[in-house]
């Protein structure tokens, strides 16, 4: 059982996989970018997820992604035209596979009629051009309402309902009677060994000799000698070898198709015993270019083998869909198609725990070296030349040896991404605007656990741009815009992190209305004075929302700052910028990796922590003069113009032995999520390192102030500082923040 | 599942605790949650958390926080010289180091000759104990460790009287 549920996880784990590339393939298609190549590619996605489908029984899965496969065959062959308006069906129901997926994996019940207006679309596209996509034909009444549903509303001539009855669609009366374009018969001898890791795989043979059945004129030979003795058998070990004599009008790839989804895992020889001369040599490359003549050239042997039926290529093409069930005529199209996609990145699959193992390992080797290179500091170098050649090599080799380690947790940001289009194309049909989604920068590569957790914060961003960004076609229309809104998302990589940008040419943020509903509620003082930036920012504070009624899309106030938080957990950042008119950017910033940080040690009283490199602006030792007092209380630094708070560390952390004046201190200015800048006030910086992060709620609880814990070159443990809950006990615990009165600070 | 129900009915099992002293008392913990008994060293302490968290040390790369049993029972911390131990015991999923005087005895005992604690009044806030044993002459307190640290140790560890187990939106400090 635990078998199952481990093949069932890789099924669905490679069901979000072919889901997500579909996404992209079927965009390329919408932008007109597809080719040939696009449709076999989504075929096979199809194709490939109802096969693992039918091997673990989600029968209603099979069933539409049947119907689907069928239409997207036609399509591939030429038959049927990707119009837009096709097109859009096919994405319709691509998201409507999704959903089965999704239901098939939870386990949820989706409502009985959710897939049957795709269901019926996609009848119809097939019934266009006389093809029966529909599974349950047999039963004629269910039958003749499709064909009736499909001539009702296609312009096409109808469907003969007559033909319902029949397991096959009957082509359109005027072309039936140049029917019977019969591909030549041909016979193969297969010879099929499994391997015993086709068994291992959860195959079963009798599955595909079922299909190999229905290719046509059939006799199987088994082979049972090798069968030992029961008391030898293994179970999943592989005794039987089988002969299969084939009369088939298909072709080889079509019994190739059968085992495609074992072809590593078994010996398959297909020889075919009366090879027609030219047919066999055109056959497997005969590959229609679509775009010039959709329609007049088909691309099956069928069609090389009886070119004088070119004319009625309506006519030909249905009878042979008629006599063959569609599927299996489009595999023969999937297999050639595989042969030509050959250039497949080799890779393994790689238990995550594995691989951060490696991690760790890799980051004790980091404060391994650490220490050798600061017990070996006093040595000079003159004099023992090879032991600081050797520890300057290895520091090289350790960072490599990183990156490499590090690579294998990266992944392209592609698998985020994907999901995007999608989201948008159902957020603009529900609030009736017209927008665009472009992508770039797809194949970024950030950890796998960052990228695990994007997903959440990237939709709440995209639902943000797409309701309060984007305006209705109407006013877009009416400021002069095109009545297309356009969203960009890109990744790139700058320096050690990865920036990810949010773009729409939306209307931007209305500031008046934000600071007027941040004083509403009562998140600002009323006579606060902010810059644009500073206002545009309150959009993440916690039940910050300005829609004025609250929809389903966004406008519940929990949007953005769960989203900032979740980026902040990451270690990232999140910001806004807004043209008013013009449209506002999400920007992310977000580390490459979880696990290894630059950060810049730091000495308050008896204690160092590490303040993270990403975090400062500048340090200073300020003159006495730039201090200034406020009620009382609160200190700040005047820096440029600009006044900074000033917290002490020693204080916040009630650490002894700080020291109190910042003229003889260090103030760190450091940036904080929302834009802000604070002075944190340390007794000295002792060097920059980069650290390997520790979690410290492995064995603790989260502890304000501090992100994470990490292991110095001497073995101590050193806190790292999180400057946002620093600010947070600033702020909320003033007696011990802030300094009590006593004398001028001057 | 029945058998051992069974078993415990009879109560003929025995358990091995690992005892040790803080002050003058004697106390015990089940052996099969002590990982390893280690020298003290420095700690390096968690800022704003109360006196029974010494801090965090590392133990062969993971970061353990250490917790002084001292002042767990109300005393004053511990001053600890190098005599001192550390008891390193996992707890669910968790690594923990409890930091006593000293380790003094591995005792085998009959799960029978647990004996319930008493109700005392003067004494509140000992439901981490388990009950007591005696050996030879001595009592010996056994402190259940799932209890000790599920409920008040982590509730203690926030100087602001919050309950140290909250959600993620109280750990990511954001600004109000």
């Amino acid at each position: 059982m635990d078998d199952l549920a481990q093949f069932k996880q890789t099924f669905f784990a490679e069901c979000e996989e072919l889901l997500g590339d579909l996404e992209g393939h079927l965009m390329a298609l919408q932008s007109g970018e597809g080719d040939n190549g696009t449709l076999n590619a989504v075929f096979r996605a199809i194709h490939s997820i109802k096969g693992g489908a039918g091997a673990f029984g989600f029968d209603r899965l099979v069933a539409f992604a049947h119907i689907f496969e069928t239409v997207l065959d036609l399509m591939r062959d030429g038959r049927l035209e990707p119009t837009p308006d096709s097109v859009l069906i096919v994405l319709h129901c691509a998201d409507i596979l999704s959903d089965l997926v999704k239901a098939a994996q939870t386990g949820a019940e989706l409502p009985p009629d959710h897939e049957s207006e795709g269901r019926k679309s996609l009848i119809e596209m097939a019934a266009s051009i006389g093809v029966d996509a529909d599974p349950r034909a047999a039963d004629a009444a269910l039958a003749a309402l499709d064909a009736q549903l499909a001539g009702g509303s296609l312009d096409e001539e109808p469907a003969a309902p007559a033909a319902a009855a029949e397991p096959e669609a009957e082509p359109e009366p005027e072309a039936a009677p140049a029917a019977p374009a019969k591909a030549p018969l041909l016979k193969y001898l297969v010879k099929f060994e499994p391997r015993d890791a086709l068994y291992q795989r959860a195959n079963e043979p009798l599955i595909l000799i079922r299909e190999l059945r229905e290719l046509g004129g059939f006799i199987a030979r088994a082979d049972a000698d090798a069968v030992p003795a029961i008391d030898q058998i293994q179970p999943e070990g592989a005794y039987i070898k089988w002969e299969f004599d084939i009369e088939t009008d298909r072709g080889e790839s079509a019994i190739r198709d059968v085992f495609e989804f074992v072809l590593d895992d078994c010996l398959l020889e297909i020889t075919c015993l009366n090879p027609p001369a030219a047919a066999a040599a055109a056959a497997p490359k005969a590959e229609a270019p679509k775009a010039e003549a959709p329609k007049a050239e088909a691309p099956k042997p069928a069609a090389a083998a009886a070119p004088a039926k070119a004319e009625a290529p309506k006519a030909e093409a249905a009878p042979k869909a008629g006599a063959a069930k569609a599927e299996t005529g489009g595999a023969a199209g999937g297999g050639a198609a595989a042969g030509g996609d050959a250039k497949q990145v080799r890779s393994i699959r790689v238990d995550l725990d594995r691989v951060d193992k490696l991690v760790n390992m890799v980051g004790e080797l980091v404060i391994t070296h650490a220490m050798i290179a600061q017990q070996t500091e006093h040595l000079h170098a003159d004099q023992h030349p090879e032991l600081a050649n050797g520890l300057a090599e290895l520091s090289h080799h350790i960072r490599d040896l990183q990156e490499s380690v590090m690579a294998m947790r990266a992944q392209p940001v592609k698998s985020v991404f994907a999901r995007l289009p999608r989201l948008v194309r159902e957020l603009a049909m529900m609030t009736n605007k017209k927008i665009r989604l472009d992508m770039s920068g797809e194949n970024t590569e950030i950890d796998k656990t960052v990228i695990e957790q994007l997903g959440d914060p990237l939709t709440h961003m995209i639902r943000n741009s797409c309701d309060h960004g984007i305006e209705s076609p109407e006013d877009r229309t009416a400021a002069g815009k095109s009545p297309e809104g356009v969203i960009h998302v890109s990744a790139d990589q700058r320096g050690g992190r990865i920036v990810i940008e949010i773009t729409d040419d939306g209307r931007g943020i209305n500031r008046d209305k934000v600071m007027k509903k941040a004083i509403e509620k009562k998140l600002v003082a009323p006579d606060a004075v902010l810059s644009n930036e500073e206002i545009d920012n309150l959009i993440f504070l916690p039940g910050f929302s300005t829609a004025d009624t609250v929809s389903n899309i966004s406008g519940r106030g929990v949007g953005m700052d769960v989203v900032r938080q979740n980026i902040q957990s990451l270690g990232g950042r999140v910001h806004i910028q807004s043209r008013p008119g013009q449209g506002s950017s999400f920007i992310l910033t977000l580390p490459l990796t979880l696990a290894v940080l630059d950060g810049m040690v730091l000495k308050v009283g008896v204690q160092s922590y590490i303040l993270p490199l990403a975090n400062i602006v500048e340090s200073l030792r300020p003159e006495p003069d730039q201090i200034n007092i406020v009620a009382n209380q609160g200190e700040l630094l005047r820096i440029r113009g600009e006044y900074v708070p000033l917290v002490y560390l020693h204080r916040i952390f009630k650490v002894p032995m700080g020291i109190d004046d910042p003229t003889k201190a260090l103030v760190i200015i450091v940036e904080l999520e929302d834009g802000g800048k604070m002075g944190l006030v340390v007794d000295e910086i002792v060097g920059q390192q980069q650290v390997v992060i520790k979690s410290l709620e492995e064995n603790f609880d989260p502890i304000r102030g501090v992100g994470a814990a990490t292991i110095l070159g001497n073995g101590r443990v050193s806190l790292i500082l999180d400057v946002a809950g620093i600010k947070h006990i600033a702020e909320h615990e003033p007696r011990g923040a802030r300094p009590r009165l006593a004398a001028p600070a001057a | 599942m029945a058998s051992e129900a069974e078993q415990t009915a009879h109560s003929s099992r025995t358990v091995q605790l690992v005892s040790f002293t803080v002050g003058n008392e004697e106390y015990g913990v089940d052996i099969m949650a002590v990982r390893e008994i280690r020298a003290w060293s420095e700690t390096t302490p968690l800022p704003n958390t109360p006196e029974v968290v010494r801090g965090v040390i590392n133990m062969r790369g993971a970061i353990v926080p250490i917790f002084d049993l001292r002042a767990r029972f109300g005393m004053p911390r511990t001053e600890p010289t190098k005599y001192n131990v550390v008891i390193i015991v996992s707890i669910s999923a968790r690594i923990v180091g409890i930091l006593v005087d000293a380790v003094s005895d591995i005792i085998t005992i009959n799960e029978d000759e647990i004996r319930p604690m008493p109700s005392m009044e003067q004494v509140s806030g000992l439901g981490f104990m388990e009950g007591l044993i005696t050996v030879g002459e001595r009592m010996v307190g056994l402190i259940g460790l799932e209890r000790m640290f599920s409920d008040r140790m982590l509730e203690a560890a926030d100087s602001t009287g919050k309950p140290m187990l909250a959600g993620p939106s109280d750990a990511g400090g954001a600004a109000a």
